[in-house]
């Protein structure tokens, strides 16, 4: 894989999610995928664009698309599935050309889309594959059992964003067990967190969270891997709130799937921002430590 | 509940509206609540989402205009990948809530705010500067306390900017947002 | 020529939009026509006698009627004239009903327009020759294909009848799924003490012969006279030889193979006898799980059979039948569980299908009889069973209802009652399908005398949950979600056609529908006939329906072998196509063209090729008579000169007038 990749990290991680944004770019670094922020870019409007108006949430995501396309690149990543699936409803929608006329209206310039996007996981599974992946780790992930939720929108809508199966989805199991760690059986892989409602209808979010919170674990997981940065901010940052809510304690870290895979290339805590969490990652780098004490690795 | 009168009640051209907006056929739908039997959402709603699709196929405009649901829907996509008749329901809620906007019904007023509040955000500096988001909304919710543990815990970790950052693009979105407020793309 | 016309009002079917009297006013003036009137309703009694006496008086010899579809009425008209002395196919039919007035609205255009279909009906008659049907002889045996109840059902009422009867089954037991059920609905009696009979009698009539582990290689011929390739798979024991005494599945040490007549809940051995009433009860070894064949070892079976029946070279053979026709009876497979993620389906072990159900209730089934779930061999506390998995879900492609799972789910949660008394039952479900004699009795009785609680919705998924599983539904009725723990689900998953459904329809040349159902000729009135002379259908293989409906179909299409095989001699249709071996040149794409292997290669008398219709195959299609460049094949009674002579006229007439 050399192509380079037109990167669009999205407004959360460049704050609340920035561990997420640090570990993808050193995991990248270290994997030889070449990641180019799409110059200038702005929000892609997420929800409450949509929520207000499609074509004023396609302009918003179409003027990045059009920043990454003015650059020449032909493929785009982004971590998050939020901001990924502002971006492929443009896409799809800007196909009816009336639709398309609206938002260039808005736009102020031609809304050529045609660029391929994609999640980081996607680009990482696809591009490079879980063998290369394993090849490229130094440190097994070996102690750990991992529950791998994958939120509401990595799979769903199915037509548009076309990534695993909807109901059970594989992708992050699989990349752990590839990296020596060990899948715990979570049943509530792609159940919604409750999402941006947090702020505005807090007792959904906890009510939401807190069953996944509870699934993860009965499953008998030691960390939950996320993709998405809603997910990680329900389950990590409102923890004593899901806690309070609910009366159930847990210490159940939440990484990126990043985080989990940079420790594995070897790369620094530091430069994973495993040290941004509310919930500590302590538990999960003290298992890993004595597996790579007794196998003489990291 | 009153007596639904079945002819008089029945504003049709709603239905056609509704169908033609979202590009779905709802006389599709047959009720078998696998949307609702889904919906993360549900404890919270004031109408299940089938009895929404309901509504709708009944022709009762202000009913399924006015009802909170709308904008509580998280926009999971998990009614939509459920319905057996390939509704996209998900996207008929949202249709809904167009209407809704348009026609002035805002029962859920707290959502709007926070809409509104990240929209406003994203207007100004071009991306979401969260703390500023979060300080608006509950200027304009009178919610001053919701949340207010969870700052400390960001600013800790560096996570809570106290000032927006700036991008050049801003100039662009805030045009962006200038045009539709005119009105221009609709 | 003397034509006789006669418009037909049908009440105000026709007259209500058309002036009839105005089209047989115009019709007394086309070329060759000595007579044309209107008359009230033409296939009345008095309406033919009228068409009989003119042909008489008038000295009539070619006949138009316009009226209805001829698929309606052109059988009646035509024994009509025939009656008259008149050939049958001196006589033409024009629509004006579905053509003209069922369809447009204005009187003066539907006028113009029937006058020139009567116009057109003429013109054709005008070339029209006397054509008759050839005879052959009718091989009065009957292949009936697959042996669940509808099948054995056709086979037992053929024999009875005094018919050789040859039953071709692909597994290693007749009996089909009502072999593998526990109890059956609404009488909740024991469903192979009523099969076991009958399957016993199919195996000692006299006039049957069954080939089981068989499979149809081919089928050739037509009506009266089919050629059958049977391939009998390699079962790897001496079928002559074995008594079905089990001693070699007691010895077998590969106790792992998957066990298919027990829907694949628990295992058995490499050689078997699928269950103890098997018909025939003979002994056949699964090669994929067999140690002689995987790692060239064990034999223990041949070493202990008392008959050295045990032949690991066998091979599978084909051997040939001749029959005169064929009863298709080879039912439904359920979808393959795996396809409904969301509740499970093949990852959690506690999800089963409705099948697999009815063998974990059976006394013969893996488990004794003894209710227990698959993961952990614990007593069930709670089943929940949800209906139209797979059925009525466009999103999946499969807009049908199944039919019988509404009424299979009220039996099966009657059962688990009966099995474990205080166990919960919990019936998901969008709408009862439940017409037959005594069913919705059924449905109350499953709700009121053995509480089971019957939730009006679709669940959305099935998910662990504290080592158990919950399942997560909606009641519509009340507006809400549910949430229900089960030990066991059971789906009601939807009935697809049997595996291989399409290979065998091309094979015999019948057609199917979306879902691989094997199609009838007619709806409503040819429901057992399929578009293929001589072939036709029994029980679910048509369409999802429960066993007194499958019965019911297996004596009905036994009925129709019986009425076909009544005479000594069938008369072919002679509307097929001719070969004028002038002008062929034997290229023979008509040969590779049609879709009925009606044309034959045959040496002309100077050595030449040419082609040659098989007239008792040919269903008249004309498929031929469009691919031959050379103009050498014709549709007898729809020859160029008759087409053409209706395309002349029309052309004609339409460039000279048109209606203003
Ligand atoms: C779980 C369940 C419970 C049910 N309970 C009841 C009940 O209580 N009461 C009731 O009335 N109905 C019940 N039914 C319906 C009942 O099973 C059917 O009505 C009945 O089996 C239909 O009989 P059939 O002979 O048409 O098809 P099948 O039973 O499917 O038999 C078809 C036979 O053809 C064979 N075959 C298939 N393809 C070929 C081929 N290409 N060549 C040769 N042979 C072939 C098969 O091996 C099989 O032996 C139930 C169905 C299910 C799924
Ligand atoms: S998209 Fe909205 S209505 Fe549909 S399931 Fe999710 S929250 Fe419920
Ligand atoms: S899932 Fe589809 S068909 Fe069922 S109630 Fe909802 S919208 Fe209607
Ligand atoms: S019979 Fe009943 S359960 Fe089966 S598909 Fe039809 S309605 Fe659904």
């Amino acid at each position: 894989m050399s192509a380079a990749l037109a990167y669009y990290p999205g407004c959360s991680q460049t704050a609340s999610a920035r561990e997420y944004d640090l570990s993808t770019r050193a995991c990248c670094q270290t994997l030889g995928v070449e990641l180019n922020d799409v110059p200038d870019w702005t929000c892609c409007g997420s929800t409450p664009a949509h929520a207000t108006d499609h074509a004023l949430a396609a302009a918003l995501a179409a003027r990045n698309l059009a920043q990454a396309m003015d650059t020449g690149a032909s493929n785009l990543a982004t971590p998050c599935p939020s901001c990924l699936l502002a971006l492929r409803t443009a896409q799809s929608r800007c196909e009816n050309e009336g639709f398309k006329g609206r938002v260039e209206v808005l736009l102020g310039r031609p809304a050529t889309l045609s660029i391929r996007t994609r999640s980081i996981l996607q680009v990482l599974m696809e591009d490079l594959g879980l063998e290369a992946l394993a090849e490229k780790a130094v440190r097994p992930l070996k102690g750990l059992r991992v529950a791998s939720y994958y939120g509401c929108l990595m799979t769903r809508p199915v037509g548009l964003m076309a990534f695993e199966d909807p109901d059970n989805p594989t992708a992050m199991d699989r990349l752990f067990l590839a990296l020596g760690a060990e899948a715990a059986p979570f049943a509530l892989k792609t159940e919604c967190c409750g999402a941006a409602l947090g702020v505005p209808r807090k007792e959904a979010v906890l009510e939401l969270s807190g069953r996944i919170l509870a699934a993860a674990e009965e499953s008998g997981a030691n960390v939950l891997a996320v993709a998405c940065p809603l997910c990680q901010m329900n389950l990590d940052l409102r923890r004593e709130q899901i806690e309070g809510y609910t009366g159930q304690r847990s210490t159940l870290p939440v990484l990126y799937f990043t985080q989990l895979l940079g420790l594995a290339l070897g790369l620094p805590e530091e430069a994973l921002g495993l040290g941004l969490h509310n919930v500590g990652t302590r538990p999960v780098l003290d298992i890993l430590r004595r597996t790579w004490a007794s196998e003489d690795v990291g | 509940m009153p007596v639904m009168e079945l002819s008089a009640s029945q504003d049709r051209a709603f239905f056609e509206a509704v169908c033609a907006k979202s590009g779905q056929d709802l006389l599709r739908c047959y009720q078998c609540g696998n949307c609702t039997a889904g919906c993360p959402m549900q404890p919270y709603y004031d109408l299940a989402a089938h009895q929404v699709m309901r509504l709708v196929q009944t022709g009762q405009r202000k009913a399924a205009l006015t009802c909170s649901s709308l904008w509580l829907c998280a926009g999971c996509g998990q009614c939509s990948a459920r319905c057996p008749n390939q509704l996209d329901v998900a996207l008929i809620l949202e249709t809904l809530r167009h209407m809704a906007r348009r026609a002035g019904y805002n029962p859920q007023p707290r959502v709007a705010q926070f809409s509104r509040a990240f929209l406003k955000s994203v207007h100004s500096h071009g991306r979401v500067f969260e703390l500023g988001l979060l300080l608006r909304y509950k200027l304009a919710s009178g919610r001053l306390l919701d949340d207010a543990d969870l700052a400390p815990r960001l600013l800790k970790v560096g996570k809570l900017h106290l000032t927006p950052t700036s991008t050049p693009g801003q100039a662009e979105v805030a045009a962006i947002f200038r045009r539709y407020e005119q009105g221009a793309g609709s | 020529m003397r034509i006789g016309v006669f418009v037909c009002h049908c009440g105000t079917n026709i007259a209500g939009t058309v002036d009839c009297a105005a089209v047989a006013a115009a019709a007394q003036q086309f070329p060759e026509v000595v007579l044309a009137v209107d008359t009230p309703y033409a296939c009345s009694e008095p309406g033919q006698r009228a068409i009989i006496e003119a042909i008489e008086q008038k000295g009539l010899n070619g006949v138009v009627v316009a009226s209805c579809t001829p698929r309606m009425h052109e059988a009646t008209f035509r024994r009509t004239v025939e009656r008259a002395g008149l050939n049958r196919y001196m006589f033409e039919m024009a629509n004006i009903r579905e053509h003209v007035s069922w369809v447009g609205r204005d009187k003066k255009l539907n006028t113009f327009k029937a006058t020139d279909l009567v116009r057109i009906a003429v013109e054709k008659l005008r070339y029209n020759r006397p054509l008759t049907a050839k005879s052959f002889a009718v091989n009065k045996r009957v292949l009936v294909i697959g042996a669940g109840v509808a099948g054995i059902q056709a086979a037992l009422d053929c024999a009875d009848g005094g018919l050789e009867t040859i039953v071709v089954e692909r597994t290693s037991t007749v009996g089909g799924k009502m072999a593998k059920l526990d109890k059956t609905f609404p009488t909740v009696d024991c469903s192979v003490c009523v099969l076991g009979p009958k399957m016993v009698d199919l195996a000692q009539h006299r006039k049957i012969k069954l080939y089981a582990m068989s499979e149809i290689a081919d089928l050739s011929g037509y009506v009266g006279n089919f050629e059958v390739s049977i391939r009998r798979k390699a079962t790897y024991v001496d079928w002559n030889k074995c008594t079905g005494c089990g001693l070699c599945a007691d010895k077998c040490p590969s106790r792992k193979a998957p066990d298919h007549f027990n829907e694949l809940v628990g295992r058995t051995t490499a050689i078997s006898i699928p269950f103890p009433q098997a018909i025939p009860k003979k002994a056949s070894i699964d090669a994929s799980s067999c140690l002689h064949f995987l790692k060239d070892r064990c034999g223990v079976c041949a070493k202990v059979c008392p008959v050295e029946a045990i032949d690991f070279e066998q091979q599978d053979e084909v051997v040939k039948e001749s029959v005169g026709a064929v009863v298709v009876a080879t039912g439904f497979d359920l979808l393959d569980i795996r396809r409904f993620g969301q509740y499970g389906g093949g990852r959690f072990p506690d999800v089963v299908t409705s099948l697999q159900y009815e063998r974990m209730l059976s006394a013969s089934g893996p488990t004794g009889g003894h209710l227990k779930c698959p993961s952990d061999g614990r007593e069930p506390k709670s089943v929940v069973f949800i209906s139209c998995v797979g059925s009525r879900d466009r999103s999946m492609d499969r807009a049908i209802c199944s039919g019988f799972c509404c009424m299979y789910t009220a039996k099966q949660a009657i059962l688990t009652k009966s099995h474990v008394p205080d166990c919960e039952t919990h019936v998901f479900y969008m709408d009862i399908r439940a017409p037959g004699k005594g069913y919705d009795e059924f449905i109350r009785r499953a709700q009121e005398e053995y509480r089971t609680n019957y939730v009006r919705g679709r669940v959305s998924s099935v998910y662990p949950k504290n080592g158990r599983l919950a399942v997560r539904g909606a009641d519509t009725l009340l507006g809400t979600q549910t949430e229900v723990m089960a030990d066991l689900v059971v789906l009601a998953v939807g009935a697809g056609a049997a595996e291989g459904s399409r290979d065998l329809a091309e094979k015999l040349r019948i057609s199917y529908d979306a879902y691989g159902f094997f199609m009838e000729s007619h709806p409503k009135l040819k429901p057992v006939e399929t578009n293929t002379a001589g072939v036709f259908l029994a029980g679910a293989c048509q369409g999802p329906k429960d066993i007194p409906a499958s019965v019911a179909m297996g004596s009905a299409a036994a009925g129709k072998v019986m009425a076909l095989f009544s005479k000594e001699r069938l008369e072919s249709d002679p509307q097929v196509a001719q070969v004028n071996a002038v002008r062929c040149v034997g290229c023979l794409k008509c040969l590779r063209t049609c879709p009925f292997g009606a044309i034959q290669e045959v040496q002309a008398r100077d050595g030449s090729t040419k082609a040659q219709v098989i007239e008792s195959v040919c269903q008249g299609c004309g498929v031929c008579t469009v691919t031959c460049t050379d103009r050498a094949i014709e549709l007898q009674h729809f020859t160029d000169n008759q087409l053409l002579a209706e395309v002349n006229y029309l052309c004609r007439s339409w460039m000279e007038k048109s209606p203003a």
